[in-house]
């Protein structure tokens, strides 16, 4: 089944444009891995789907109902939570004050503080700190935690490791593994080509805003998506 | 003893500054928005009271309660019209915009109420005129003590509001990143006219206080929204807690500068604004920014 339909997406800053004419799905229990060099459009394309960027052309799909000019809000209320780039966590509110404003009270389901709480054990002792003065690795903890909240259908992440200690970013996946092996549906972002191959099922490559390369992460010869990554090659 | 009693006075008076300040306080706080047209509302709303007076010749405050849920609809209205676009402009232009507001306001007043000086101490009942006297030199009016005590309850609830309950921290949540909140679902739309709603309410609450104290008519706003705004700045600006104590703080220079001189009131209040803005900000770079 398909959970997410993305077609002919443009997105534009001015007149840079970011994204060109997107197209792509996601099935329902798949992890997509979206892989491309700085300026790709990576980022933009997770932030149009989550509906805090709108796009000047394009339909974007969620189990088959248009939700193109949908403010973010109300896309959260029916089954996205994005991760974004940078946590973005809310710096005076507390953990669990963080967690629990990001509680949908139309998508009751797994995710509450507890269960949260769970999957990140190192959180526990620090519920009661403003996230101001959380490390990196517990800051992004609280921004997965945040969004798996509302209980969402299609989890967008977007660079959860960027500026964190490998061995937090180990940590952190680990966590994620859990989450993803409950059949979760996630569309991630992320710089690491080995970690992205390793944890998704299937690869989209983007360069300069388009899509250039797509496949199952198993299938995929490494030199290739190398080329397509950096665009030595005309893809075949 | 005159001068514990005016620093009592003082007080008082300086409560009343801090509900005049509070709505400025939140706009800036949720919005960043500097509400020029901040003390002409609070006429405006001290006008809706007297008109239902007026016309229904209740209690002043039975009048203001029912006046609260009109200014509340009117605050959601205006975010939703007027500001939401101009916040869309960058910081000048909600300047800009709630600067034209103020002068609508003043001229449509000017029109529907004449330039009369109005009061609605006479329908206030007895509270207005009630005092005690503690001992010789020392006085204490009722009217003074409900403003406090309301004053207190009003920033308490405020506090405890934006501290406990789930809205309140999706204020904050919207107010430190309002992308982000729209992210975990939070309808920040909602969620700034809600902060403009409340604001308006006490700034109603402000311009009460104002009409049943002392009077008012329809170019009073521009000097309440100084005070307001020096109370805000003399507290740290965006800190609640701060407000109410520079509004005191303010108060207590008035009524203290009145007892140096009857015109050195109003002076004592922006001479000690000033103090504050030099000791938080140096004086020299107060300085360079006068001489750049």
């Amino acid at each position: 089944m398909t959970l997410l339909k993305v077609d002919a997406l443009d997105c534009r800053y001015g007149l840079l444009q970011a994204v060109r004419r997107v197209s792509f799905e996601v099935e329902a229990g798949e992890t997509v891995a979206l892989i491309g060099a700085n300026g790709a459009g990576k980022t933009t394309l997770l932030r149009a789907i989550a509906g805090v960027h709108r796009p000047n052309g394009g339909r974007v799909e969620l189990d088959g109902v248009d939700i193109t000019t949908l403010p973010a809000h109300r896309r959260v209320g029916l089954g996205i939570a994005l991760v974004p780039e940078g946590r973005r966590l809310f710096p005076s509110l507390t953990v669990e004050e963080n967690l629990r404003v990001a509680a949908s009270p139309r998508r009751p389901g797994r995710w509450n503080v507890r269960s949260v709480l769970d999957v990140f054990p190192m959180l526990q002792q620090r519920r009661r700190t403003p996230a101001a003065s959380l490390s990196g690795g517990e800051q992004q903890a609280v921004a997965i935690g945040r969004a798996l909240m509302s209980n969402p259908r299609l989890l967008l992440l977007d660079e959860v490791s960027l500026g964190l200690a490998p061995i937090v970013v180990d940590a952190v996946y680990r966590s994620l593994a859990g989450i993803l092996s409950e059949g979760a549906t996630v569309l991630l972002v992320e710089q690491d080509l080995t970690r992205a191959l390793r944890v998704a099922g299937r690869v989209i490559c983007m360069l300069e805003g388009r899509v250039v390369l797509e496949g199952a992460a198993a299938a995929l010869d490494r030199d290739h998506v190398v080329s397509a990554y950096f665009g030595l090659r005309k893809p075949a | 003893m005159t001068l514990l009693n005016a620093a009592l006075q003082g007080v008082f008076l300086g409560a009343f500054y801090a509900v005049l300040a509070c709505g400025l306080s939140i706009m800036f706080g949720v919005m960043r928005i500097i509400n020029l047209a901040h003390g002409d509302i609070a006429v405006f709303g001290a006008y809706v009271v007297f008109v239902i007076v007026e016309h229904t010749g209740v209690s002043a405050f039975v009048a203001f309660a029912a006046a609260l849920p009109v200014m509340v609809v009117l605050g959601y209205l205006l975010q939703l019209t007027v500001l939401e676009r101009s916040l869309k402009g960058g910081i000048l232009t909600p300047l800009l915009a709630t600067f034209g507001l103020s002068i609508v306001i003043q001229n449509l007043l000017q029109l529907t109420f004449s330039p009369d000086v109005r009061s609605l101490g006479g329908s206030a009942g007895a509270l207005t005129t009630a005092s005690w006297q503690v001992t010789g030199g020392l006085s204490v009016s009722a009217l003074g003590i409900v403003v406090l005590v309301v004053a207190v309850l009003v920033f308490g609830a405020l506090q405890l509001f934006l501290s406990r309950t789930r809205f309140g921290w999706m204020m904050r949540a919207t107010a430190e990143d309002a992308d982000a909140a729209e992210l975990v679902g939070i309808n920040s739309r909602h969620v700034y006219a809600s902060a403009t709603a409340l604001a308006v309410a006490t700034a109603a609450l402000g311009g009460f206080f104002l009409a049943i104290r002392s009077v008012f008519d329809p170019v009073s706003g521009p000097t309440q929204l100084i005070f307001a705004f020096e109370a805000v700045v003399i507290g740290g600006m965006g800190s609640l807690w701060g407000t109410l104590l520079g509004g005191i703080a303010l108060g207590v220079a008035q009524t203290l500068g009145a007892q140096v001189h009857p015109q050195f009131s109003v002076m004592a209040g922006h001479l000690l604004f000033l103090v504050v803005l030099i000791a938080r900000y140096g004086g020299g770079r107060i300085a360079l920014r006068v001489a750049r």
